[in-house]
């Protein structure tokens, strides 16, 4: 049937003769696998994220308590960052095997690094003399940290966040290694069978995707700190 | 592990490392490549930016091309210059199949953080240092040659040591579109389900990546007029202020 459709208006935009660079024709036929390919990414980047902010936290709390910690921290969060992400998935494959868990903890180690680094920074930036007005208020630890050190390190921390968010997005796409690209999928399968409009759309996509969490985490930053609206 | 006792056979077995393929021929190619593109780059980016930094202008675009680099998929760059007409993936060379190619996205992602790092250091001169220039009489060429250059020189070397990091990544994943270098250990060994040969080839990478980074550190260091102490990590943490985003990963 597509065969038959295919002959009554020539060859499509995306066919083997003529190998368009941008077909719509392609995103309207293939519009399954290319939401598939979507969500994957999408679902990857946010949980490798996750993964980064759950142990970033904490971790950075103990670091700033240890100052020893702290250089012990930032040189392995250094360290991690050199080992290129080419690397770092065949690295994990004994651990994990070839499965999105594989991708999703390298890139959250990556994530990892960025976000402890902003944390301390967030938390360093809070004015001693607030801190003190604080405690003379009868502020105890927890409660500074949740109600003041957290908000006013918020900005620093959301930009950390998009920086560890937009390039978990470009990422994400070396995971084609294990077969968990998500994009990356499409854009390997796009260079090996030299499928133009498959590579572009994928390369366009990621490109969009990382635009749109970019937006997203600057309303959401917006919204938690208010604050800030006037000096920016 | 099993699989780490046939990544050590693999990695002692000396006919892994000779050969065509083998691993010493994979290091020298990227080794090459890394090596061309950053001077490339440098060539390209560091006048620039240093002019740019030392007229003061240009700001907004200095700093957020290493915004715009992030959000790039170093992958997609890749498949997009393999695939099209021109460089595709022809031979260069002694760079290999799809050499071209990978030279021209490895400068690209090699730029942005050159040109962010070149700007900032020029910037970040104190501005009563330079009026006292002005004040001993040097004219403008005299003061950027001696005394920005030289204050500058720790936060553009340091802007070079993360284009080397970024380098080396891209042209590990340059392997991803059958590009040159020792990416082609893993991905082949991916592709033919040998995973101590992936494993290996990761291996390799990885310690070279320490070893370049540590050697750039160590030059960095070397470079610096004041050092201030021998604090490890004090060029990550206190020689960017503010503008960290030129310290962080770049798509990597």
């Amino acid at each position: 049937m597509t065969i038959l459709g295919a002959a009554d208006s020539g060859p499509s935009c995306y066919s083997r003769f003529v190998n368009e660079w941008f077909c719509w024709q392609y995103v309207e036929d293939r519009h399954e696998q290319i939401t598939d390919a979507l969500v994957e990414h999408v679902l990857i980047t946010l949980a490798a994220l996750a993964l980064g902010i759950a142990i970033a936290l904490p971790l950075a709390l103990v670091a700033r308590r240890l100052p020893r910690l702290e250089s012990a921290v930032l040189g392995f969060s250094t360290g991690v960052y050199t080992v290129p992400s080419l690397a770092l998935l065949p690295l994990l494959v004994p651990f994990t095997g070839l499965s999105a868990a594989t991708v999703v903890i390298g890139l959250g180690l990556y994530a990892l690094t960025i976000l402890v680094r902003a944390l301390l920074d967030g938390l360093r930036s809070v004015p001693d003399d607030v801190r003190e007005a604080a405690r003379g208020l009868g502020y105890g630890r927890a409660r500074m940290l949740t109600r003041i050190e957290m908000p006013l390190a918020l900005p620093v921390v959301m930009a950390g966040l998009r920086v560890a968010a937009v390039s978990t997005i470009a990422l994400t796409t070396v995971g084609t290694l294990v077969a968990y690209g998500g994009l990356g999928d499409l854009i390997s399968h796009g260079v090996q069978r030299d499928f133009r409009a498959e590579l572009m759309t994928a390369a366009v996509l990621c490109v969009v995707l990382a635009v749109v969490l970019d937006v997203v985490l600057v309303l959401l930053q917006r919204v938690l700190t208010p604050w800030t609206a006037g000096a920016r | 592990m099993d699989l780490f006792a046939e990544t050590g056979r693999y990695l002692l077995d000396p006919d892994s490392w000779t050969g065509a393929g083998g691993l010493v021929a994979r290091l020298l190619e990227q080794l090459l490549l890394t090596a061309t593109a950053l001077v490339a780059a440098m060539l390209l980016g560091l006048p620039l930016a240093l002019w740019l930094g030392h007229l003061g202008k240009g700001g907004f675009l200095a700093v957020n091309v290493s915004n715009v680099g992030r959000a790039v998929p170093t992958f997609a760059l890749l498949a997009l210059l393999v695939a099209a007409d021109w460089p595709g993936s022809a031979d260069f060379g002694p760079y290999g199949r799809a050499g071209l190619a990978t030279l021209i996205a490895l400068v690209l992602f090699a730029l942005p953080p050159l040109i962010t790092n070149g700007y900032v250091g020029m910037r970040e001169v104190p501005s009563d240092v330079q009026e006292a220039a002005d004040g001993m009489g040097m004219s403008p060429v005299q003061r950027f040659r001696r005394v920005e250059l030289p204050l500058a020189l720790p936060v553009v070397a340091s802007g070079v040591r993360l284009a080397l990091v970024q380098v080396w990544a891209t042209a590990t994943i340059a392997a991803l579109v059958a590009g040159p270098g020792l990416g082609r250990i893993i991905t082949e060994g991916f592709a033919r389900n040998d995973y101590a040969q992936g494993m290996a080839g990761a291996v390799v990478v990885a310690l070279v990546a320490l070893v370049l980074e540590l050697a750039a550190a160590a030059v960095q260091r070397a470079v610096d007029p004041m050092p201030r102490g021998p604090s490890p990590d004090r060029d990550d943490a206190v020689s960017v202020p503010s503008t960290t985003v030129a310290e962080a990963p770049t798509g990597s």
